[in-house]
């Protein structure tokens, strides 16, 4: 596989500009949306459609197996869509198991009435991500509901990968005196959603961080990065996971709010909408905690070899034993971070 | 980031704090009134940077936290009825009324929806003809204009199925409310900006004189909330009390002229229950008669029922600065802001909300500011 882009194909479903709910049906319609749209857009990703499952080879190494659902509102935003998503969010679950991603499933639940053009689109995305990563879809399935009764489109893709090295990346191995590393600016796919559901527009135009990230991590691990434990900073954004990884661990996590790489727009956004982008989400943003003597290389690989040119190191772990994690401020003063109750809500004033 | 960095800046700030510990000469109690400055002041720190002369008491400043229980239930019934969409902004949605949230509402079927601005609504009604949308108009004076507009632009366009449930409030008369109670602590105000970038701030001159009370208008940024504290620290060690302009950049003597013509047009002066104070005479805005087809209460014949608070909760001493949230047994054990058990922790903006966030049992550790860790 290569990361060219594949050219677009036409529309093959061209009289049913819409899903029926006899697409879903296990009929002759069902199979001609499978055939025309699925088949035709992860055939060369080894897709097997004649069989309710996939037989593949056992990969040499311990496996690494995860799921993930994607109901992401709009299904189309600056910089991805839900089809880019599904299949990056569950790669990157992978990688920070420090696992390389081998295949995926893929589950459609469709509403009535939806778009054929879109799911082309949805399907051409996941083709293009998935070679790009080089990863398989080796199986999939596909329903549809009735109108009212989805949201367009939902995914769930769940992966496989195969851990070659003899490694073990886990929160229970953070040590103290380690240093936590972010690979980039935090909060742009949050905000790029967050702009697109309210009908605001920012100049330039913010874009989700949508990306696979197991070949950065693939490169840590080849030039022999201990690396201690990975995170990716999804719903919740950074600030979520360092509570996380500090519960987890018993340890303290201490970051420097000056340190944390946020983007002009990101920021900007923010202090509109009241949110702080520490608990904004990302889809292309992960934490490395390294031993201190591995930071620097860890940076230099990351921006070097991946562009990750914003990627930073942003504090260390602590003595404590608190099981917490604390922000230093701008102005110098250290706070703990709190897990937020729900999602960030838009405040009045 | 331009326009907000400057505000930020940590040496400018220690040289604020430097110039704050040699003015005090006794302990000074400072408010600040609105909620965004509470925000500020415990992210950044800034009450752990004061010198141990001077403490910030957290006023009333955030609407969402002093809206009464009795509207949020009038607001959970309306959104529960199946010919309304009932919107709101964000931060109402998880705010409890006596038994259920919006949430839950939205949860049960409830067509609830989180609106950014008023207009946001007016629009969905305009969409939705054979529905009535009814908007949760909240907030201070300065969502008061924004709310006036939209309901000044329904009647141009003879709108039949929009409405507002009103809970808008007035600054002023909570201040006075505070100054005039026997136990009041408060020695200097920071008064809200946003606020009198509607209002401006002769309204604020007659309290200053009759209380003999120096009120300074102050910003949201930690220089602007250090400015504030310096300029009340200089009258209250120079012993003047009169109103100064922390935020020149923002607010002008006079506010801004037509907002407050529209809302002098839209609105009429009510008195309002306050979650945690009880009725405030001439404190809330409902709409004017010229307006009243457009009042949720009247359409619907809602009965608001005075509702008893949770007699655990301090947040009503809290808004009044006489306590802090963690004078509060309940604080951060049964009160959190999964479980809130009154007004302060339930906003994002609320006293309590903030110190909870930002660290109840934070390590008391400070360093220059712009250190390494």
């Amino acid at each position: 596989m290569s990361d060219e882009n594949f050219p677009a194909c036409p529309l093959p479903i061209s009289e049913y500009p819409r899903i029926l709910l006899a697409h879903g049906g296990g009929g002759r319609l069902m199979h001609r949306l499978i055939d025309d749209i699925f088949v035709v857009s992860f055939a060369d990703l080894a897709l097997e459609s004649g069989h309710d499952g996939a037989i593949l080879d056992r990969p040499d190494g311990r496996i690494a197996m995860t799921t993930d659902s994607y109901v992401v509102d709009p299904l189309f935003f600056p910089g991805g869509d839900i089809g880019s998503l599904a299949v990056c969010g569950t790669v990157n679950d992978l990688a920070m198991c420090g696992a390389r991603p081998l295949y995926l499933s893929v589950g459609f639940i469709i509403e009535e009435g939806f778009e054929t053009a879109l799911l082309w689109n949805i399907a051409q995305s996941m083709r293009q991500t998935a070679r790009a990563a080089g990863v398989y879809i080796v199986t999939g399935d596909t329903k549809v509901v009735d109108r009212g009764r989805g949201h367009g489109v939902f995914i769930n893709t769940a992966g496989v990968g195969v851990l070659e090295q003899d490694i073990h990346i886990a929160p229970e191995r953070i040590r103290v005196g380690d240093r936590i590393i972010v690979n980039g600016d935090i909060g742009r796919h949050g905000t790029a959603i967050m702009a697109v559901r309210e009908g605001l527009s920012f100049e330039p135009e913010i874009k989700s961080d949508c990306a696979a990230l197991h070949k950065a991590i693939e490169s840590l691990l080849a030039a022999g990065v201990e690396v201690h434990c990975l995170r990716d900073l999804t719903r919740g954004g950074l600030a979520t996971t360092l509570v996380e990884l500090a519960e987890t661990s018993g340890l303290g996590l201490s970051v420097n709010e000056s340190v944390v790489p946020v983007c002009d727009g990101v920021s900007g956004a923010c202090e509109l909408l009241g949110f702080d982008p520490m608990y904004v989400a990302n889809e292309g943003r992960f934490a490395a905690i390294v031993p201190e003597g591995e930071a620097d290389r860890v940076v230099e690989i990351l921006r070097t070899i991946h562009g990750m040119t914003e990627c930073a190191d942003i504090g260390d772990v602590i003595s404590s034993r608190s099981g917490r994690a604390t922000i230093r401020g701008m102005l110098g003063v250290e706070r703990v971070i709190q897990m937020l109750s729900g999602e960030q809500l838009p405040r009045i004033c | 980031m331009k326009y907000l960095d400057e505000y930020r800046d940590p040496t400018v700030a220690v040289g604020y704090i430097r110039a704050i510990s040699n003015l005090v000469t006794r302990p000074r109690m400072i408010m600040e009134v609105c909620g965004g400055q509470t925000h500020a002041i415990m992210k950044h720190g800034l009450d752990r940077l004061m010198p141990s002369g001077v403490t910030l008491l957290h006023g009333p400043g955030c609407p969402v936290c002093v809206t009464p229980v009795e509207l949020i239930n009038a607001a959970i019934a309306l959104a529960g009825q199946d010919d309304v969409i009932f919107c709101t902004f964000g931060d109402m949605m998880r705010v409890p009324g006596s038994k259920r949230d919006l949430f839950m509402v939205k949860a049960a079927g409830g067509d609830v929806r989180t609106v950014y601005s008023p207009t946001d609504a007016l629009r969905t009604a305009i969409a939705n003809p054979e529905r009535q949308v009814v908007f949760f108009a909240i907030g201070f004076e300065t969502t008061a204009p924004a709310n006036a507009a939209t309901v000044h632009q329904a009647r141009q366009r003879a709108l039949d199925n929009f409405s507002i449930l009103s809970a808008q409030v007035l600054i002023p008369p909570a201040m006075e409310f505070l100054l005039s109670a026997k136990d009041c602590k408060v020695d200097g105000f920071l008064a809200a900006g946003h606020v009198c970038t509607v209002t401006g701030y002769t309204e604020y001159e007659a309290l200053a004189e009759r209380y003999n009370i120096p009120i300074v208008v102050t910003g949201f940024e930690p220089l602007d909330i250090l400015r504030g504290i310096h300029m009340v620290l200089e009258q209250l060690e120079s012993g003047r009390s009169e109103v100064s302009n922390a935020y020149p950049r923002a607010v002008q003597r006079e506010g801004n002229v037509s907002a407050r013509r529209l809302i002098d047009k839209v609105f009429r002066v009510t008195d309002r229950a306050w979650r945690g104070f009880g009725i405030i005479p001439d404190s809330g805005l409902e709409l004017s008669e010229e307006y009243a087809d457009f009042d949720a209460r009247r359409r619907f014949a809602l009965e608001v029922t005075p509702v008893a608070e949770s007699g655990r909760c301090i947040s009503g001493l809290i808004l009044r600065g006489n306590k802090t949230p963690r004078d509060c047994p309940a604080f951060g054990m049964d009160c959190t802001p999964d479980h809130p058990l009154g007004a302060t922790m339930v906003s994002s903006e609320g006293a309590c909300a903030a110190y909870y966030r930002y660290g109840a049992e934070a390590p008391t550790t400070t360093s220059e500011p712009g250190g390494q860790t």
